[in-house]
């Protein structure tokens, strides 16, 4: 090739890596000069807590239909639908047996009513959460602010290692696309798409207009939510004069869910 | 060297036809479930993780099993395996593109998989999975292709590729390990947590990895006029005799630890894979088939007189080689999440549309493994011209 015509095309080369290479600073300097900051601020009767938690009166229910209320209210405002084939199933708050729910607790022998009850299981927002560690994105994390443990459904990637790492199996995955499955359909709160993971949310979205969770609220007063680490706190108080449980304790994941049995 | 890959005889092309035809009905399936989901698997909110994720475990074996070609030479100068490094780099080319590809058509949001990169998490093993296997990539590329140019330029490679070729040898341990821990370390998951699963792993990738090599060496000799060499071939056996030896071992181990302990979490999928739990057993016959497969095989390799009889060879090394698919690729994950963390039994079967996805990730390796080692065996025939 033609020496020089080579070193005019190198030039070429050089110029338009140059003038691409402009609109890149640039914008790194727009960006110092304006300190544009987002800013979340709180509402005004927002609830805060440093770690929030849930004690479950597991003597208050019987049967499945006292749960019923519960399960409905939590799954019809967050937007949970109902799908048929069990393998594409969806739950944030279900109930399960006694052995189910605390596998490994239960004794040979077991107490009549305790084994006949159903219990309350959902996402235990764990202090020390094996789905935050596992997730590759950060779609999944620990608000340091109150401690649950949230989701970013548009940063969801769906890998579903969250699901492996769960010890509770309180995750569920949009193996088809939910919207035609919502009964109806709640404006205040997002529907997912299919290929993303979701699960229980304590209610964030309820917590900062100063609502309790509504299966709290649906239960009666069979559910107390608080901050567990205000020792003045109604969940504290029912821990200190109740003999409480957790599931998978020994795992070390520190639920904050506890059930008085 | 590329245009090696696109001279070829008609049963070469013939077989990359047969190879993308499969290639593209798999492809065609994929689009099914990128428009409907993950629903047209066999995967549920138990069974997460299905026949994919199996896979990819599977044949990150094997892409470190490549190693066990380079190591010797590199780093021992065995002499002997100078002539065929190159099918084992390539080889683990081809796997971790098979790796790769099984993890994407896993995914829920496919297009969004950059996140990985834009949030870098360090704290999720699976980040890390992302970086060693994509490392263990562009290093096998980047070592494989100036060593053959220079095999075929009749030159010594260039001085720069030694340290990557040290550096590959740890890594090809690395992708495995991690692979590995991707399991290991999750509570709950009793099947998993154990410490001697990335070792067992590695035990089962140096079994199925060189299996396959020596079964793709005895092809090469008879479809081209390289001869990847008797000796070579019985190093590769030697290497797979003592590796199904030391997985079957490892496995024994767990065995015992689980079933001497009596701890159900971990108890309970043993339990479920080999005989069954609650009256469901969909994989036992399968789990018997697995070990059978590689006692016979440790039977026909170990013993001389079966291993130096190529044609026994073979037969040993497919047995192996299925053995160990059976184990990592069906039993590892659907048994690590059966019973499911609240003790339920709902077994995972991998469905029609679900395996021709994977049959279709195969062929796309099969059919980057084929055109590497057209060029490969191209060059090596150039050479010896």
């Amino acid at each position: 090739m033609d020496s020089s015509r080579r070193r005019v095309l190198q030039l070429l080369g050089l110029s338009a890596l140059g003038l691409s290479v402009k609109p890149v600073l640039n914008a790194f300097a727009e960006e110092a000069e304006q300190q544009a900051q987002a800013q979340i601020k709180r509402g005004e009767n927002a609830l805060s807590a440093q770690q929030w938690a849930m004690v479950v009166d597991t003597r208050a229910f019987e049967s499945e239909d006292d749960f019923a209320p519960l399960i409905e209210a939590c799954h019809k405002i967050h937007n949970v639908p109902v799908l048929e084939n069990k393998r594409h199933e969806i739950k944030w708050i279900w109930t399960d047996h006694f052995h189910n729910a605390f596998p490994g607790k239960a004794a040979r022998f077991l107490s009549e009513e305790v084994e006949k009850r159903p219990f309350l299981v959902l996402c235990n927002h764990c202090e020390n959460p094996p789905c935050v560690r596992a997730c590759p994105t950060k779609a999944t994390f620990k608000r340091e602010s109150d401690g649950i443990v949230l989701m970013d459904f548009h940063r969801c990637i769906g890998c579903r290692f969250c699901m492996a790492a769960c010890p509770f199996g309180a995750r569920s995955f949009n193996f088809r696309d939910p919207r035609p499955f919502i009964k109806e359909t709640n404006k205040q709160f997002p529907t997912r798409m299919k290929g993303v993971v979701e699960k229980c949310n304590f209610c964030a979205e309820r917590l900062a207009v100063g609502q309790l969770p509504a299966c709290v609220a649906a239960s009666d007063g069979a559910l107390t939510f608080g901050d567990l680490y205000d020792p003045a706190s109604e969940v504290r108080e029912l821990i200190r004069t109740n003999f409480t449980i957790r599931r998978k304790q020994t795992l070390g994941t520190e639920p904050s869910v506890y059930y008085i049995v | 060297m590329l245009e090696l890959a696109i001279k070829g005889s008609k049963r070469y092309y013939g077989w990359m036809t047969f190879l993308l035809a499969v290639i593209g009905a798999g492809f065609l399936v994929y689009l099914w479930q990128l428009d409907f989901g993950l629903g047209i698997t066999g995967l549920s909110r138990d069974a997460s993780w299905g026949f994919y994720i199996a896979n990819f475990t599977f044949l990150v074996g094997v892409a470190a099993g490549g190693v066990m070609v380079v190591l010797p030479y590199y780093l021992h100068d065995y002499k002997a395996f100078g002539k065929v490094t190159i099918l084992g780099e390539f080889l683990a080319i081809a796997s971790v593109i098979m790796c790769i590809t099984f993890i994407l058509v896993d995914l829920g949001q496919p297009m969004r998989v950059f996140n990985v990169f834009l949030y870098p998490t360090p704290n999720s093993v699976l980040f890390w999975d992302t970086i060693v296997l994509q490392g263990y990539l562009l290093l096998n590329i980047i070592i494989g292709w100036n060593v053959l140019e220079a095999e075929r330029n009749n030159v010594h490679y260039q001085r720069w590729l030694k340290p990557l070729i040290y550096l590959s040898i740890p890594w090809a341990i690395s992708i495995h390990t991690v692979t590995a821990y991707l399991y290991c370390g999750l509570p709950g998951r009793g099947f998993w947590m154990t410490a001697i699963l990335a070792p067992r792993f590695l035990s089962s990738a140096f079994a199925s990895g060189p299996a396959l090599l020596v079964l793709l060496c005895l092809i090469i000799r008879r479809v081209s006029s390289f001869d990847p060499g008797r000796e070579q071939i019985q190093s590769l056996a030697k290497i797979v005799a003592y590796a199904i030896c030391v997985n079957v071992f490892f496995f024994l181990c767990e065995v015992f630890v689980v079933f001497y302990s009596q701890i159900p979490e971990h108890m309970d999928h043993f339990k479920y894979l080999f005989v069954g739990l609650y009256g469901k057993g969909a994989y036992v016959p399968w789990m018997w088939a697995s070990l059978t497969l590689m006692v016979i095989g440790i039977i026909l390799t170990v013993n001389p007189l079966t291993r130096k009889n190529e044609g026994v060879l073979a037969v040993a090394c497919v047995l192996i080689f299925l053995g160990t698919w059976i184990d990592k690729g069906l039993g590892m994950i659907a048994g690590g999440f059966t019973p499911n963390p609240l003790h339920h039994v709902n077994e995972y079967i991998p469905t029609l549309p679900e395996i021709m996805i994977a049959l279709g990730v195969w062929a796309m390796g099969f059919l980057v493994l084929s055109a590497l080692f057209k060029i490969a065996v191209g060059v090596k025939e150039e050479v010896r011209a």
